[in-house]
């Protein structure tokens, strides 16, 4: 059967810095929602997969994030960490609509 | 007579004598004469016009007759009856008549409503005073021109196409502009950052003034507009303000009407709307759930419209890719498609400083998804063609982004492309040289590295944008006997160049910014990476104190939340003890504050201070203002900067002391403090040669002797413990105030980023520094300038700016909290 997909408004674009994160505490997740220098939007678990690191507070360049704990880098579209690390944390759908951001939280 | 045996014809009405719908009606006419009675309603008092066509009239460079599109003899000939002037007010679905402003009522068998957009007001106080026009149609431009034929100042609000277009042709005649433009960059919507931060600096090179991260709150003016006031409070005078802010469909008519309505009126693949009588075209109308502001996709539109009122059965709209180019006369700016990238995206960035160009083109699977052109956009058609075709372009991959004049027969390389420049192509801009000089000097004087072209040619020896291409001439010219160098390495996988080499560059090129650094040196990645953007943003705020503002993407995350992370994610904070020194009133405030926020760890570190453990996010800046309350500032324990001066009790209290080295230290350390450095930087005084204050391994350590003072550079403890080395001896406290100063800024000068003192003193030898310091007062006094010059504008207290909710307050909070 075709699952319904559930979609949470978080907040309006503007609201994130560009280049930078901000969190959405759902329950007992932390995801944090990117916004990228070119206005990309993407949400992944705050929790880097190689020791937890807050990805939120990571350096954010060309769709991906740099952990800021031990510099892994992963990337924003696929939740995985990339070059020789292996790993991948939980990532969300997201949509925009009129600035408005909406994140696919159903699978939490 | 024949007519009147014949069936009478349908009745099509048009609302809206704009660009879609007379392109409608164009390929209505070639499609199918004489099939309808045409009547157009058109609100503009003129035949249609060519609305893109209304920034040249502003800048002057065309007339109005000039962009009619079809003068009213083509109404005439085609037998339209045209009523301008005259704006439709409703329509009415069940008798099928619209009826106009002037009262008329016209019966439709099929209406087509092209109605266009409006431009945004934006809500703010004074948005209707006189003197604050759109920019949409004639009356707009007539409006403009009258004010700038009046002379004086301009504010344009809005900084996308229209908003840039608008203010070039202001300035052209003659007034003061301002562009005020909420995002960081301009043109977000069709630039990337690098493109963006290359057109304004064009613009202000122009003399527009542009203020980006402004936010509108006020038009002011008694009766007409004399300014606009920013939400940051600043006011600027203004005589005309041009609200550009963006568009919204013109849906009015069909909403009134019942039509099925999102941000536009809603059409099927056919462009018909919910009433099967009523087709829509153009900005008005909403196509699977997009609205489009440009003319490609409208005419597509007005094709698959044409063909449904002809009586078609087969022509789909199925939505468009868009492609954008500005039309400010010298500046060449082109975007098409969907440059975001994304996953398995790939970028290829090519960047020529010299000649102002900047080339981005974005692929996925061997397809092109976007691209963006600035300064050279010969191109934009060829990619944009691509884009549209799919067209697959593995065989082409490698020179893709050198355009088409390079894809001669089969695939090539960059050096190809390179090989195929002629001999007077010019290579470093810096020193005019060209190629033919190049490959003159190596095969004429056996040249066979890099160095040896720079001493011979000055190619490459000035900011060294062109040195990857000296390199492949070099190859290209020796084939296999050019060995590349093995030199310094590059900062990181975005470019070839060294820290050294951005450092020279960043000074001799003037380069004020991140992308301005990024473009200059060609960067082969769009915004860099979490290596080269804190370094550069630290060789920035070096190189330009006071102008440069501070990048706090490009921080790690202790540098931007000014406390330290820990590995849970909850931070430390350390406020700042003078000298080590500290009062009962501080103690109690920071016990006050451990209780309050139910702090876990309270900890005293080896730089002579208290370090709270397990401060979540949240409570941050709470944190801090309790702690300013008591008169704390930040400690900086999270910085490449000051981080503390240790002390000895000295002689005010120690049996053996022989200076008074707490009271030297605070000193050191008001002196110091706040100050940004490659790496973080220690200092500690001991009042006497047992140096209990261990400032023998320190990046500067002062030990006091009988006679006066001993300063100890280069130390470090850590992993590999590195102990000083002696700098100098020198008599007063003055002098050790002034060598501490000149030390710090020949370190933050030269050292690279993360580059602590000891490795940087072995690197560039203790002789140099004494060179440079001891031996060369001219030269400490004037480094000590610039660092006290520096430190004029880093001794803010980030705590307080923070606690005030005025700076950064998105950094603390949540964005949402669901569930
Ligand atoms: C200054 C400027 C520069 C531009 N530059 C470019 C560019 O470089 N490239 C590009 O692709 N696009 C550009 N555009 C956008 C382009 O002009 C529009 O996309 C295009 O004109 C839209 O066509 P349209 O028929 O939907 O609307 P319009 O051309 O606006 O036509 C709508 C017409 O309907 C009339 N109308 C509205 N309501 C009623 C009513 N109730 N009764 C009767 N008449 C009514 C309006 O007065 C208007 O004349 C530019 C636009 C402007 C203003
Ligand atoms: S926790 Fe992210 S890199 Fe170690």
């Amino acid at each position: 059967m075709h699952q319904m997909i559930k979609w949470t408004a978080v907040g309006t674009i503007d609201d994130i810095p560009r280049q930078g994160a901000r969190c959405v505490k759902a329950g007992d997740t932390k995801v944090a929602v990117f916004r990228t220098a070119d206005d990309r939007i993407f949400a992944l678990e705050d929790r880097c997969p190689h020791k937890n690191g807050p990805l939120s507070q990571g350096i954010v360049h060309a769709g991906r994030v740099t952990c800021p704990l031990h510099n892994w880098v992963i990337s924003l579209e696929t939740g995985r960490a990339e070059g020789a690390d292996e790993g991948q944390t939980n990532s969300y759908p997201v949509k925009i609509e009129d600035q408005t951001i909406y994140v696919a939280l159903g699978a939490i | 007579m024949q007519h009147s045996l014949q069936t009478p014809r349908e009745r099509l009405v048009v609302v809206g004598n704009g660009m879609a719908g007379i392109r409608t009606l164009e390929d209505l006419l070639a499609k199918a004469p004489g099939r309808y009675d045409i009547t157009v309603f058109g609100a503009e008092p003129h035949p249609n016009y060519n609305r893109i066509m209304l920034s040249p009239v502003l800048a002057g460079e065309k007339t109005f007759d000039q962009i009619v599109l079809n003068g009213l003899d083509w109404y005439e000939a085609n037998g339209i009856t045209l009523l301008t002037g005259d704006r439709v007010e409703s329509i009415d679905r069940v008798q099928r008549t619209v009826t106009a402003m002037s009262g008329r009522a016209v019966a439709y068998d099929k209406l087509l409503i092209a109605t266009g957009s409006n431009p945004f007001v934006i809500p703010v106080p004074g948005a209707t005073l006189p003197g604050v026009v759109g920019f949409r149609d004639l009356a707009d431009v007539d409006a403009m021109l009258e004010a700038a034929a009046r002379g004086g100042r301009a504010v344009v609000i809005g900084g996308g196409l229209l908003g840039l277009e608008a203010a070039n042709g202001l300035k052209v005649k003659g007034m003061d502009v301002t562009v005020v433009h909420l995002m960081d960059t301009l043109m977000e919507r069709q630039l990337d950052r690098s493109a963006g931060t290359l057109l304004q600096r064009e613009l202000e090179r122009r003399g527009i003034a542009v203020l980006t991260g402004a936010d509108t709150a006020e038009i002011v003016g008694d009766g007409r507009v004399t300014g606009v006031r920013l939400k940051d409070g600043q006011v600027l005078p203004a005589d005309l303000v041009v609200m550009a802010v963006g568009i919204r469909p013109n849906l009015a008519l069909g909403k009134a009407a019942g039509l099925a309505c999102g941000r536009g009126i809603q059409v099927d693949d056919a462009m018909v709307t919910s009433d099967p009588a009523i087709l829509a075209v153009g900005e008005c109308v909403e196509h699977r759930g997009q609205t489009y502001g440009l003319v490609a996709p409208l005419f597509e539109m007005a094709r698959v419209a044409a063909d449904r009122l002809a009586g078609g059965t087969e022509a789909a709209y199925t939505g468009s890719v868009t492609s954008t180019k500005l039309k400010v006369t010298g500046v060449d700016v082109f975007s098409a498609g969907d440059f975001s990238g994304g996953k398995d995206c790939e970028d290829i960035t090519f960047r020529d400083a010299a000649r102002g160009v900047y080339k981005r083109v974005v692929l996925k699977g061997n397809r092109i998804l976007g691209a963006v052109l600035y300064g050279d956009t010969r191109d934009g058609g060829w990619y944009f063609q691509m884009l549209k075709d799919g067209q697959d372009v593995a065989a082409i991959r490698d020179t893709l982004v050198f355009g088409q004049g390079y894809q001669g027969g089969g695939a090539a390389s960059p050096g190809a492309a390179l090989a195929a420049l002629p001999d007077s192509a010019e290579i470093c801009g810096c020193n005019g040289v060209c190629k033919g000089t190049i490959v003159t000097a190596i095969t004429e004087k056996g040249l066979t590295s890099l160095d040896e072209v720079r001493a011979h040619t000055k190619a490459s020896a000035s900011c060294g944008s062109c040195t990857g291409q000296v390199e492949q001439l070099l190859a290209l010219t020796l084939g296999d006997g050019y060995q590349a160098q093995t030199g310094p390495k590059p900062m990181c996988k975005c470019t070839d160049r060294t820290h050294d080499e951005a450092r020279r560059a960043i000074a001799m090129l003037e380069l004020k910014s991140i992308p301005d650094v990024m473009q200059a040196l060609e960067w082969t990645t769009p915004d860099g990476c979490a290596s080269c953007r804190p370094a550069l943003n630290y060789y920035l705020m070096c190189a330009w104190p006071g102008e440069y503002k501070d990048d706090s993407r490009s921080r790690f995350v202790n540098e931007r939340m000014h406390a330290n992370i820990q590995k849970d994610g909850t931070y430390s904070v350390v406020p700042r003890m003078w000298g080590g020194l500290t009062t009962s009133a501080e103690l109690r405030a920071i016990a006050d504050v451990v209780d309050k926020f139910a702090i876990p760890t309270v900890k005293v570190t080896g730089g002579q201070r208290i370090d709270l453990f397990g401060v979540k996010k949240e409570d941050l800046p709470a944190v801090w203002a309790d702690l300013n309350a008591a008169g704390m500032v930040s400690g900086h324990a999270y910085a490449k900067g000051l981080r503390t001066v240790k002390t000895c009790v000295g002689s005010e209290w120690c049996r053996f002391g022989t200076q008074d080295s707490t009271a030297l230290g605070v000193k050191l350390e008001r002196l110091t403090w706040g100050s940004w450095t490659p790496h973080k930087v220690k200092l500690a005084v001991s009042g006497c040669p047992r140096n209990c204050a261990e400032a023998t391994i320190k990046d500067l350590g002062v030990v006091c002797v009988d006679s006066g003072y001993e300063l100890h550079v280069g130390g470090n403890g850590g992993m590999h413990v590195r102990a000083c080395d002696l700098l100098v001896k020198v008599d007063t406290e003055e002098e050790v105030l002034e060598y501490t100063g000149a030390f710090m800024q020949l370190y933050r000068e030269e050292a690279r980023y993360l580059e602590r003192t000891a490795p940087w003193l072995e690197r560039v030898g203790l002789a140099y520094l004494k060179q440079r310091l001891v031996d060369d007062p001219k030269g400490r006094t004037s480094l000590n300038a610039r660092f006290l010059f520096s430190q004029s504008f880093s001794q803010d207290d980030p705590w307080a700016e923070r606690a005030s909710g005025a700076t950064d307050r998105h950094e603390f909070s949540l964005l949402a909290e669901v569930g």
